[in-house]
């Protein structure tokens, strides 16, 4: 079996364990990070996208509130190339507490989160979309963020400082002896082949799946899951993100995310975080409630839900008060015995830094480095990694060429061959981040799917190249098609209205009447088991809050 | 003729597979045809005519013989278009169609009895009932595996060869791809551009000396469906001389020129018959005077134009061709406000799996009509006497799933004339 040896292996590939790949990495630690699926799988690609100014938490909690803002000002000075720096607006329609809407701006100054009134009139004209009977309006400093080009990005910037990374690579088990993890045991999910990971240190980033992962290695983690669910519509319906004045609740943000906006969420407890997807009654209510705010989001056009998972750590197993702030949860697990393995879960993406910062303190305590940290300082470079998820990028790029042999492959979202071409070199054709279709790692790192096709004819385009390209062989490049296909079912299925509803007709049409796919070739890798991920690649912009709405 | 002014016989709304079918039987039966509606699925058709081919859909069982699906069919999907017609005015149907567009120069082949597999353009195998002429070729190459040659060209998308040969490598060993700089382009290419460029003879000449290097150890050469436009039987015979080889056309993905060439094909046909194609105009909503005559306002908003007729036949799609509409709150049918059978909340129309082979229940939607094609009410009593229905529009059935889509459309058009003229509709 195939064994590699390095000093901390992180497990999860979401913000968190990327962000912490880099700040090891920019220690002099050398590291490895392994990731079931793909990077932002889970509930870091499938969120609002949004940078909080810290507003939203002012009532709840202040000292959450204190570190948004902080930190939403670092990653605007340092990772800017995955900020569209928007601002943002509180408003209140009638009917909403007024008692909230009368302490908002003190609340704000109390946790130092800048915020200043605006009238009514300026704020619709700001922004035209907004109700026209609104009682209150706020300006703050929220904008948006690029989760996928902001965790692809801290990779390639690990990577280049000599750490390494495994997708589609699944924890299967923990070897123990004398207090210590001794032996991690994996399998390639691409290959089916297992391997094996010899560490000093273990960091479990797994997010909502730390509970398994730490499972296997002994130890306990009570968390519950929080699936939430949101919306994209097919146009940017403001320039600045709209929050709802009140105490948070369902269905109150609408973010902007490039070409996109981003309508959510609501909170659902699931028992089993691999069975979150969006369903047709959380879009129902997520529109039923926020159309108060904006009426034209009952008739604007929908492009897809997704969902993602929170996951929320119970009282009493917060870990060490020390190092923890409350927005997310430290674990150093000498408390089960276990020497040599750290949890870092829960949290909001606009602090996933914080939230690396914290663990890697801890495993260089452990492990005797003195290395302190410096992602405070050092500047998160662009990456050719992450580049692609920006909306606008590829057609720019393709008209910037003017090769007239460079087809456009994705026609909704502008997405040529040659930027195809350039993702699949920075993918490999044989590695494992190709995963079980290498169409959906495509999807993930551009903008392929995301439009109002969602997939149906670009996906037929992309899989006809990557025959050419002798990426896919035999049957294998339908399969990985139909798995794609299959993946956008899950957020395209629930607001399947209007003309959403011809498009998924036509796609009906094409793959199952004209091509008869659903009887022949399986989809690749039939797993019931995968949940949310690619139900969830969402548009970029889409930023990650776990725990957004405690 | 003042367009405007007539009263027609009969109004056909659509312009699809059905719309096309109601409006050619009834112009041969000597009715005055007004006909309006998006040309909708046809732009998007592979030009095969499906009959029957998989039942049950949940046990995704493929039929060789479309006529014993049929009667299956029937047997056991009491609801079903098909079960109000027989398989007598399903088979009239279908030959009284493919002799008129063969009168056209688009000429369909099959068997008598048992569908034919045929490739998709994404290298899958279905079955089919009727084929293009310019397709049957290679539906002997598929059934020998005979030494072929699938070409494709620089710059049209979605269209490989290599993905063709791959899906097919296990079976046929002695299938090949090759592909080529289309003659006199660079660039990105069109399937309809390059069907007019090569309805010249000399384009053809230049494609088949460039094939010919290719093609010396096979019997066939597969192309993309782009060999001509009006006349591509005259195409593929000409590179067939030029080459020396059997000449055949695999559908390219949507926008191809199957669809269109279907669509010119009944431009062609339909306009020395007397129709009056009201082209791309929609029609906006229809009233009926107490005398019956229907009016029926058609284009768009700010070109609003009325059209009468004594008869109409609704022929106008699902949710792709606008004659469905999803609404958050349920399905409608726009134009006669017709009740349309569905599933009870939008929570059951759709299934968690794309793919899943029972389907979607929102498919199986649609609108009812009695043995006559005529549509029914909230009541269960027939709506209008002289409103048929016809094609995908009626509930009841998968057309997708159950691969019927075209034998519904064409034998339910059928019908509806038919019954129409048995009572008594010209004015």
């Amino acid at each position: 079996m195939k064994t590699i040896s390095t000093t901390v292996l992180i497990i999860g590939g979401g913000a968190t364990g990327t962000g912490l790949l880099r700040d090891l990495a920019l220690r002099g630690v050398q590291c490895l990070l392994v990731e079931k699926r793909d990077i932002n799988a889970g509930a870091s690609g499938a969120n609002h996208g949004l940078l909080h100014s810290g507003a939203r938490y002012v009532a709840s909690d202040s000292e959450a509130a204190m570190e948004c803002r902080e930190e939403g000002e670092l990653l605007k000075r340092l990772a800017p190339q995955c900020i569209d720096d928007t601002g943002g607006l509180f408003v209140a329609v009638p009917g909403d507490n007024e008692q909230y809407i009368a302490d908002f701006a003190d609340m704000c100054a109390r946790s130092a989160v800048p915020c200043h009134e605006i009238s009514v009139a300026e704020a619709r004209s700001l922004e035209p979309a907004l109700a026209d009977n609104l009682v209150a309006a706020y300006a703050v400093e929220d904008a948006a963020v690029d989760p996928f080009m902001l965790s692809l990005d801290n990779v390639a910037h690990a990577v280049s400082l000599g750490a390494s990374y495994r997708c589609n690579t699944r924890v299967t088990g923990f070897r123990i002896d004398a207090q210590r993890i001794t032996r991690v045991e994996l399998v390639d999910d691409t290959t089916g082949e297992p391997l094996c990971v010899e560490a000093a240190l273990v960091v479990n980033a797994a997010g909502a799946w730390a509970g398994n992962v730490a499972r296997m290695a002994g130890a306990t983690i009570n968390l519950l899951f929080s699936s939430g669910s949101l919306l994209i519509t097919q146009n940017r319906l403001t320039t600045r993100v709209i929050n709802r004045l009140r105490k948070p609740a369902d269905s109150d943000i609408l973010v902007p995310g490039g070409t996109v906006s981003v309508l959510g969420t609501t909170s659902v407890t699931i028992q089993d975080p691999d069975a979150c997807r969006p369903s047709v009654e959380e879009a129902d209510r997520i529109i039923n409630d926020a159309r108060a705010m904006m009426p034209s989001l009952e008739t604007t056009r929908y492009i897809r839900a997704y969902a993602g998972v929170r996951p929320l750590v119970l009282a009493g197993d917060a870990g060490d008060a020390r190092n923890v702030s409350r927005g997310f949860s430290l674990i150093d697990h000498e408390r089960d015995d276990i020497a040599n393995f750290v949890t870092i879960t829960g949290g909001k993406l606009t602090t996933f830094r914080l939230m690396a910062e914290k663990p890697a303190d801890l495993v260089c305590r452990k492990l005797g480095v003195d290395s302190p940290c410096t992602t405070r300082e050092v500047p998160l470079p662009p990456s050719n990694m992450g580049m692609w998820t920006e909306p606008g990028l590829t057609a720019k790029t393709w008209l910037g060429t003017r090769d007239p042999h460079d087809l456009i492959l994705c026609e909704c979202e502008m997405v040529s061959r040659s930027v195809i071409d350039a993702i699949v070199d920075t993918i490999g054709t044989a590695g494992p981040t190709r995963g079980q279709s290498m169409l959906t790692a495509i999807g993930l790192r551009s903008r392929v799917g995301k439009g109002p096709c969602q997939g149906g004819f670009c996906g037929l385009r992309v899989t006809s190249h990557l025959y050419d390209r002798n990426c896919v062989e035999g049957t294998q490049g339908v399969a990985e098609l139909k798995s794609f296909i299959e993946r956008r079912w899950r957020g395209f299925s629930p607001i399947l209205w209007g003309l959403p509803a011809m498009q998924a007709d036509l796609q009906e049409a094409l793959y199952c009447g004209m091509m008869d796919m659903e009887l022949q070739i399986p989809t690749a890798r039939e797993d019931a088991t995968e949940g949310m991920e690619t139900t969830t690649h969402p548009a970029p912009g889409e930023g990650a809050a776990c725990g957004d709405r405690q | 003729m003042k367009r405007y002014e007539t009263v027609y016989d009969v109004m056909v709304i659509g312009a699809g597979f059905a719309g096309m079918a109601a409006t050619l039987f009834a112009a041969e039966r000597g009715l005055s045809v007004a006909q309006a509606g998006a040309t909708g699925g046809i732009d998007f058709s592979t030009g095969f005519l499906d009959l029957m081919a998989v039942h049950p859909v949940a046990e995704g069982r493929y039929w060789d013989s479309p006529w014993d699906a049929v009667d299956a069919v029937i047997r056991d999907v009491p609801g079903h278009p098909y079960a109000r017609l027989g398989k007598e005015c399903i088979r009239t149907a279908l030959d009284d169609f493919t002799t008129f567009l063969a009168s056209q120069k688009l000429e369909y082949l099959g068997h008598a009895d048992r569908n034919t597999p045929v490739f998709s353009p994404a290298g899958t195998v279905k079955r089919t009932f009727r084929v293009p002429r310019t397709a049957w070729k290679g539906t002997e190459a598929l059934r020998d595996k005979a030494p072929t040659i699938i070409v494709d060209f620089h710059g049209l998308k979605g269209f490989s060869g290599p993905q063709i040969v791959e899906m097919q490598k296990q079976q046929w060993p002695d299938l090949k791809t090759a592909r080529l700089a289309f003659p006199g382009s660079i660039g990105e290419l069109y399937p309809e551009h390059m069907a007019w460029t090569l309805s010249a003879p000399e384009r053809c000449a230049e494609l088949a000396k460039a094939v010919a290097e290719h093609a010396r150890n096979v019997e066939y050469i597969g192309f993309p469906a782009v060999l001509g436009l009006n006349d591509p039987v005259r195409t593929v015979s000409l590179l067939e001389e030029l080459t020396g080889r059997h000449v055949f056309e695999i559908p390219t993905l949507p926008p191809s020129i199957t669809g269109p060439r279907l669509r010119a094909t009944f431009d062609r046909g339909l306009a020395p018959r007397g129709v009056c194609t009201f082209s791309q105009k929609m029609v906006l909503n229809a009233r009926r005077a107490d005398d019956g005559l229907f009016s029926f306002q058609i284009g768009a908003a700010g070109d609003v134009r009325t059209v009468r007729a004594r008869n109409a036949i609704l022929a106008s799609g699902r949710f792709f061709g606008k004659g469905l509409l999803a609404h958050r709150d349920g399905v409608i049918e726009p134009i006669f406000n017709i009740p349309v059978t569905q599933p009870s909340s939008r929570t059951q129309w759709h299934t968690e799996r794309f793919f899943a082979r029972q389907g979607n229940a929102l498919n199986l939607s649609g609108i009812e009509v009695d043995d006559r094609q005529r549509p029914l009410g909230t009541n269960g009593a027939v709506l209008h006497d002289n409103l048929f229905a016809a094609g995908a529009i009626l509930a009841h059935h998968d057309w997708m799933r159950m691969k019927c889509g075209a034998g519904i459309a064409i034998a339910t058009a059928y019908h509806a004339v038919r019954s129409m003229i048995d009572s008594g509709s010209k004015g």
